[in-house]
């Protein structure tokens, strides 16, 4: 990696385009690894806790005698009616009741949730690493933020169709992105990636006690709890796109520039 | 012209690193529960070490108003006196025919006065109703107002001994599980005998349950029998969490 470590402060001639030939910083690829193998991770677990109670209500409160926002039809938990009669709290209409539950339900949440949390751990720590490498180095800025002059409607439009009719560039091995790349993987950086952490982290008892507008700010833990699951479908889609760009970039140099830090 | 950079990429990682590193120290001055050379438990202590380390603990956890109050469904064991229940106990279901009069909860260990206590003489300290949130493992929440006196309370009456590090706790439908003392002397830790204005319900937990507000579900433990007070971590053997797969600590 070839990459000047230590740069001076910004300069004009520093908003010009990035020289050519630099591949992926040593950092940048380390980061990234660390992240995909912990993100595979937390999906694969994130579907397990979710199978356990696939409903996602909105607000402070959800559970199996509340109404769903969704019920998602992918265990045998789903509306597995399971419970004794309803008896009511209080003695009035529209009181709020307990009812037991009187057979077993799909429970892996043990080594899911402990899973969960470990690659949460690979994750965050990484991430935040990235997060301070990214604007310390300016990688941010020189190769994620699209330039004042390509950030046009026109610019996004036409790469749009060109990804949509396949025609896509070969992969030059570096960080020298299309405006729709750029802007895919800034929203990914900057938006879905730090909802999930902090809705995730919203869910937490402990943490809520601490900081309660973790959750307030969401509209409530279960709010959180759904915001999280749209975040991580986010996510797999980004990942399916973004595997499918790699292939159709050409698989073998891009899996070169990201491990080896080849450019061509 | 050359010029000395003020930050490198090398050392603001390694600055970045390095004081997240020492922002967990002081969670290890507290004795961590055993990993068992698992993975998983080590991840389940580093959170441990961090929620230790990194929250103030005394925080409170949110309360709500009357009308936030919501339906509850009840799970696990919901009734230890049902010979039909895997975990049902005789012992349990003689208590509950004589509406709970002759149950004690025994306090014992690392204190100057192990006692048995009555639901009356539990009664009779003073006691904290909260309307607060359960947050289940499973990923559902609800809410309910709880009455019941201060585990610090039975604590201090007891008078907890200089070594006290963790709170072993026992129950009739055979579970054994701990907490550390800040979770065990935070104001909202509750050995509850009331539900929404009610005696708490043997669904529920009845006599007297606990309430770990900064904890999920599964920590508030049911049927209360027992309480044990120890300066080493007890992973309470096969009635434990950990043994059966499960994090010890539930505060995430």
């Amino acid at each position: 990696m070839q990459t000047a470590l230590a740069r001076p402060l910004p300069t004009a001639a520093d908003e010009a385009p990035p020289a050519a030939a630099a591949g992926h910083a040593l950092w940048v690829r380390i980061t990234h690894w660390m992240v995909s193998v912990s993100f595979l991770a937390l999906v694969v677990s994130g579907w397990v806790i979710l199978m356990c109670h696939p409903r996602l209500y909105w607000g402070e409160v959800g559970n199996d005698l509340t109404p769903a926002l969704l019920e998602l039809p992918i265990s045998r938990n789903h509306r597995h009616g399971r419970w004794a009669a309803p008896v009511p709290f209080f003695e009035r209409t529209g009181s709020p009741v307990s009812a037991s539950r009187t057979g077993e339900i799909f429970n892996q949440n043990s080594w899911g949730r402990s899973l969960h949390f470990l690659a949460a751990w690979f994750l965050v720590l990484p991430g935040a690493a990235y997060l301070v490498a990214g604007v310390a180095t300016g990688h941010f800025r020189r190769h994620l933020a699209p330039r004042a002059e390509e950030w046009t409607l026109r610019q996004f439009a036409q790469e749009l169709k060109d990804h949509c009719r396949g025609a896509v560039r070969k992969a030059g091995g570096g960080p020298r992105y299309g405006l729709l790349q750029k802007s895919t993987y800034c929203g990914v950086v900057f938006l879905v990636l730090p909802l999930a952490v902090v809705t995730g982290l919203a869910m937490s008892p402990a943490i809520t006690a601490a900081f309660p507008f973790l959750s307030g700010m969401f509209g409530g833990h279960q709010s959180a709890r759904t915001l999280h699951f749209v975040a991580s479908v986010l996510l797999v889609l980004f990942l399916i796109v973004h595997v499918v760009m790699v292939v159709a970039s050409g698989f073998r140099r891009q899996l070169r520039a990201m491990t080896l830090g080849d450019s061509p | 012209m050359k010029t000395t950079p003020l930050i490198t990429r090398r050392s603001a990682l390694i600055t970045g690193l390095a004081s997240l590193g020492g922002l967990l120290l002081p969670g290890c001055s507290e004795p961590l529960p055993p990993t068992y050379g698992n993975i998983l438990r080590m991840g389940d202590t580093l959170t441990y070490a961090a929620h230790r380390a990194l929250l103030p603990g005394r925080s409170l956890a949110r309360e709500y108003r009357p009308e936030d109050i919501s339906s509850f469904p009840a799970t696990g064991t919901t009734n230890p006196g049902d010979p039909a229940n895997p975990k049902s106990s005789a012992e349990y279901r003689q208590l509950q025919q004589g509406a709970f009069a002759d149950w004690r909860l025994q306090v014992e260990g690392l204190v100057e006065r192990p006692g048995a206590y009555s639901l009356a003489d539990l009664k009779r300290l003073p006691s904290r109703t909260q309307i607060t949130r359960l947050t289940c493992e499973e990923g559902w929440t609800g809410i309910a107002q709880w009455t019941g006196v201060p585990l610090s309370r039975v604590l201090d009456a007891a008078g907890l001994r200089p070594s006290a590090r963790f709170v072993c706790l026992y129950s009739y439908d055979d579970w054994a599980d701990s907490i550390d003392l800040l979770d065990a002397l935070h104001p909202q830790t509750l050995l509850a005998y009331g539900m929404n204005g009610r005696d708490l319900p043997v669904a529920h937990g009845a006599p007297v349950r606990l309430r770990v507000e900064t904890q999920l579900g599964y920590k508030s433990m049911k049927y209360l029998r027992r309480v044990v007070v120890k300066d080493v971590f007890d992973d309470g053997g096969a009635q434990g969490n950990i043994q059966n797969g499960w994090s010890w600590y539930a505060g995430i």
